[in-house]
Parts: C-alpha cells; structure tokens; sequence
C-alpha cells in the first residue's frame, strides 16, 4: 500500500522534479518578452510571448462562455426546475460529455469550420475548448448546488422569493466555492489542452490580432517542437513545459485559496 | 400586479459590473485594436445599465429566468445529439468509398491510396489501453484504500492535494516527461530486461507506462469518493466481530463499494482510450500491429493527431479521421452509460 502511495506521489514529483530542472536552464527572459521568429523551429532566437497571449485568448474566453452556460444548466439540475428523471438524463449526458476526449471536441469543431467553409482561426479553438469545458464546470458547480440544505431553500421560499430570486441569492452564494472551483478547472484543464486545439488553431509567428487569426498557444508549440530533430529545439519546448506547468501549478494553488476563503461565509 | 422596483443595492453592483465590462471594452480597443469585441462589450454594458431603469414584475422575471435556464439546459442535450450527427454525417462519405467491415479489419492505413484500414491501429489501442489499466488498477485501488481506511488524518489532507494537482497536470507535459524519461529507460533497461534489443524506445510500453499515470487521479478520487461512502456502522459491524482490518476491507468495503470502484475503472479506461497528445509523443507512430510491446504503434487518437495536416490534400481522409473519432465517441458513449447501469443497479440492491 504504502508502495503504491510512493508511486502516485513519486510520478507527480517526477514530472514537476524534470520539468523543472530541464526548464529552467533552457528559459530566458526573452523568451518571455518576445514573439516567435522566422528561425524558432532551426535553433536561432525568439520567444512564445505570442504563444502565451494566444493560450490566455483560447481559455479566457472559453471559460468565460462555458461558465455562463454551465452554471445555469447546474441551477436547472435542481428539484424545483426539472424533474427528477430529466435531471438524471442530463446528467447522465454530461458524464458521458466529460469522458469524450478531448480530440473528438477538436474534430467536431474541425467538422463544422470545414462545412461553413473558413480556415482555422481563434475562433474554432474556443468553440472546442467550451465544448470541452462546460461538463467539467457543470459537474462541479452541480455538486456543490446537491449539497446546499434544504432549509435554506425553504426558507427563502416561504419569505416569499421566486424560484430564480432563490437559485440565483440563495443558493449561489452557498455554492460559491464549488463555482470558483469548477471555473478554475475548466480554465486549467482549457490552457493545458493540445489535442483540441491542435486540429482547430493552426499556427503563426505573430501576435493574434482578432479572432478570426490563427495563433500559437503553449501545448501546440510543445507538441511541435517536439517533432523537431535537433536537441537545442527540443530544450526550448522544456522551457514552455515549464511556464506551462508554472501557470497550472498557480492555479491549482489559487483554487485552494479561493475555495477555503469563500467557504468562510458558508451557512452550515 | 405590484411593481417592484430594483434596490439601491443591487443598482450599485450592476454599475460597477458595468464599468468593469466599459475598461474591458476600451482594453480591447485600444490595447488589441479589436473593433469587434468593443461593440460586443459596449452593448452587455448598456444593457446591463438599462435593465436597472425597466421595472419589471418579480413573477415575470421568475418566468422568463425559469424560461431562459430551460432552454439552455435543451441547449446541452440538443448538442450531445448533434455531436453525433455531425460525426455521423461527417464519416457517411468514408463508409460509401469503403465497407464497414473492411474498414474495421484490413490493416492497410495509406490514406495517398485511399486505403483506410484500422485493424492494427484499433488493436493497438486496445492493447495499450489494456496494458496502462493493468498498471494503474491495483496501484490506484492500494491508494484509495490508504487514504480512506489506514492514513492518518494528516497524511490524508496532504496526499489529496497532490493528487488533484497530478490530475490537472496537462497531458503535453506528461507526454514531454515520458520523452525524457520514459523512452530512455525502456530503450536501455527494460526492452533488453525481456530480450527486445532493438526497441527505440518510441513503443507500445512506453505509452502505457504514461497513459497508467495520466489515470491514477482519475481512478483513486473517484475510489475514494464511493469508498467514503460507505457507512461506518458496516465497518463497525465487521469490526466488532472480530475481523482484522484487511478482512473489513476486502469483505466489506470492496463488496459494499464494489460498483463504485468498476465505474471508476470505466471512467479511468475512457481516458486511456482517448489520450491524444501524450501517447502520439511517445508511441512512435506506425500503423501496424506490434511484433512486441518495444514495438512501435498508433491508437486511434494519436492517428488523428498525426493525420489532420494532410486533411485538405485527401478529400476522403477527413472523412476516415470523422469517423475514427466517432468511433471514439461511439466506445466512450457505451462505457459511461455501462458506468451508469452498473450504479443504477448497485444503487437498487445497496440500501444502507
């Protein structure tokens, strides 16, 4: 058992140990500040600024949008919208939503982009990235609307509140800390995804302009990289690993905080 | 019908909100140069502000609010089935070039001869699929089982952290890891341990070896979720009677939990069976049946990574990768709902 234990813990600390380390020494400061150049890919100069504006473009907004569907849609699960059985159904088809991979979203958005005729753009990556994250965000937002207590919904009722004044006073701020969690994973699990936008954004050199550009985001210019032959290419894609696996470590930091901080109010 | 006029308080909160979606929108102009998103921003602002000044009815607000979640709610369903059509429509164009049967069990992948043929690559995912959930099942289920039943209460609230935190870890940086660590190992320890001296490195085990990761948080959360579940009075029960705490464990907990864990395991296969990034880093990427498992391969999700940038040279090869993530989608859909009937059935027999 306690091997076992060692294993899953030793992985983690594996993977954050060699990112880490082979990350570092390959990341400068420009890097950071400057956008990839014609000779990224050979060896020579330049950085992912473009990349790490473009992964910020794909999941702000996507997480944005799949908030604002996925936190009606957990209100609705309720017993005073949906009966019962309906709100099994829709459930049972948001695990169903949550389990499909990631690259399914991506084809799907593939799909449609092909059929209206346009190429591939910001906009086909945050079609695919809200897809991908509206069960993520639903699911969790859901579990924490399940446990609010009944008497509280009952006595805003009986003081007379509708069924909306009641979801939306009353039981989201008793829900508030699954919300911020749900947000927060949807939006980690958003920035760190290649497969879906890998088939959906393309890639370019520049910074996105508007949403109908292609972009470089983080994990497609790893994956790229990757592919690359020479061994000084491929230290570049530790060095966006890292920035990468920084942003999702903060976040997850930031959950924690956010979660213990807004479940201080909480009426138990 | 008593109209009732929005407070003071709320009045408040809305203009700020307003003012926030205002910087926003000048942000876009003036910082992106984006017409597009400062019309968009400038019209939520206006309508947030407007909607202060227009009573309307409490009950009329309710009705439209009910209304209004509803449709979105239709929305999710409505796009699970049009997901489907669409893939299904999508792949229609492949299986009128090429049958069914011969699309499942010839093993020729040349798309530049339109041949599409997914025997090897569909064993391939079976195979490592089968091999990383050999890994991650017992390993997981011994954690779950440490965390719920032996770890005391310290070491529980410092394992879990660490454990969602694996689970957000994005698939790129365990492929990347698996690159620099995994290939070199199994290249030069474990291929020549079982006799395949000339493995790259780039094969089979090694995506299993990822993938069985990539799955660990997956299974022990939701274990420890169903495992947790499991009232103490049955613990109790056993314990009283004289049972040692691996006996309560094995007799009790797994039967009283037993659906819980399978769904789990089903779960923890869907992800393992759809993993793109990671394995197509590692898998070596050839579409053929494995002489052995240092050879190299290709699932399902991986071959559409690897395929998609030739989609507008092949008309039917957009086609046939439409129809490899319908097949996706297709196995993925069958698992869920078996998750789903193995609960609903547990569910009826467990009363506690």
């Amino acid at each position: 058992m306690i091997i076992s234990v060692s294993i899953v813990i030793g992985s983690l600390f594996l993977i954050v140990f060699v990112i880490v380390l082979n990350g570092l020494s390959s990341l400068s400061l420009e890097m950071l500040t400057q956008t990839t150049e014609g000779g990224f890919y050979l060896g020579s100069g330049g950085g992912f600024l473009n990349a790490i504006v473009g992964s910020l473009l794909l999941a702000i907004p996507a997480t944005i949008l799949a908030f604002a569907v996925g936190v009606f849609i957990a209100i609705c699960l309720q017993k005073d919208f949906l009966h019962a059985r309906i709100s099994t159904f829709v459930r049972l088809c948001l695990d169903i939503l949550w389990g499909i991979p990631s690259i399914v979203y991506g084809v799907f958005a593939l799909t449609i982009m092909i059929a209206i005729g346009m190429t591939e753009s910001i906009l086909f990556g945050i079609v695919a990235l809200t897809l991908l994250e509206i069960p993520i965000i639903t699911r969790s937002i859901d579990e924490s609307i399940k446990v609010v207590p009944i008497g509280l919904k009952e006595s805003a009722y009986s003081l007379g509140s509708t069924k909306v004044e009641t979801a939306l006073g009353v039981v989201r701020r008793q829900a508030m800390p699954g919300i911020v969690a749900g947000i927060l994973l949807g939006f980690g699990r958003g920035i760190g995804d290649a497969a879906s936008i890998l088939v959906t954004v393309g890639d370019s050199n520049y910074m996105p302009t508007s949403i109908f550009d292609q972009t470089a985001a983080l994990p497609t210019i790893i994956f790229n990289l990757m592919g690359m032959p020479e061994k000084a290419v491929q230290n570049k894609a530790y060095a966006v690993a890292f920035v990468l696996l920084v942003i999702v470590l903060c976040i997850s930091i930031i959950t924690r905080y956010l979660t213990k901080k807004s479940s201080k109010y909480l009426i138990k | 019908m008593r109209f009732n006029k929005a407070s003071t308080v709320v009045k408040r909160k809305s203009f700020f909100t307003a003012l926030l979606i205002l910087f926003l929108s000048l942000l876009s102009l003036l910082v992106l140069h984006n017409t597009l998103f400062f019309f968009v921003f400038i019209i939520i602002a206006v309508i947030i502000i407007s909607l202060d000044f227009i009573a309307i009815s409490r009950q009329l607000f309710d009705a439209i609010g009910t209304k209004a979640i509803m449709s979105i709610t239709i929305f999710i369903v409505v796009l699970f089935f049009f997901l489907i059509i669409v893939l299904l429509n999508g792949s229609f164009f492949l299986l009128e070039n090429q049958s069914i049967g011969d699309l499942l069990f010839s093993s020729t992948w040349k798309p530049f001869s339109n041949k599409f043929g997914l025997f090897a690559v569909i064993i391939d995912t079976l195979l490592v699929t089968a091999i990383s959930l050999v890994i991650a099942i017992p390993v997981s289920l011994f954690t779950a089982i440490y965390i719920t039943e032996y770890a005391p209460a310290r070491v529980r609230s410092t394992i879990r952290p660490f454990i969602d935190v694996l689970a957000g870890v994005p698939s790129v940086v365990f492929g990347l890891c698996a690159l620099l660590v995994f290939v070199p190992v199994v290249r030069d320890v474990i291929a020549p341990f079982f006799g395949a001296n000339i493995s790259s490195g780039f094969c089979v085990f090694t995506a299993s070896l990822i993938l069985s990761i990539m799955v660990f948080p997956i299974i022990i959360s939701l274990c420890i979720e169903s495992f947790s579940s499991v009232p103490l009075a049955l613990k109790e029960a056993s314990l009283s009677l004289g049972a040692t705490k691996w006996e309560t464990v094995k007799k009790v907990l797994f039967r009283a939990s037993g659906p819980g864990v399978l769904s789990a395991i089903f779960l923890g296969f869907g992800r393992a069976f759809g993993e793109t990034i990671a394995v197509a880093m590692v898998i070596g990427n050839q579409e053929l049946i494995p002489s052995s498992l240092f050879g190299p391969g290709q699932t399902l999700a991986s071959l559409i990574a690897n395929n998609y940038v030739e989609i507008n040279s092949i008309p039917l090869l957009e086609s046939a990768i439409i129809f490899v993530a319908l097949i996706l989608f297709l196995v993925v859909l069958v698992f869920n709902l078996g998750a789903y009937l193995i609960m609903k059935k547990a569910s009826q027999r467990w009363k506690y």
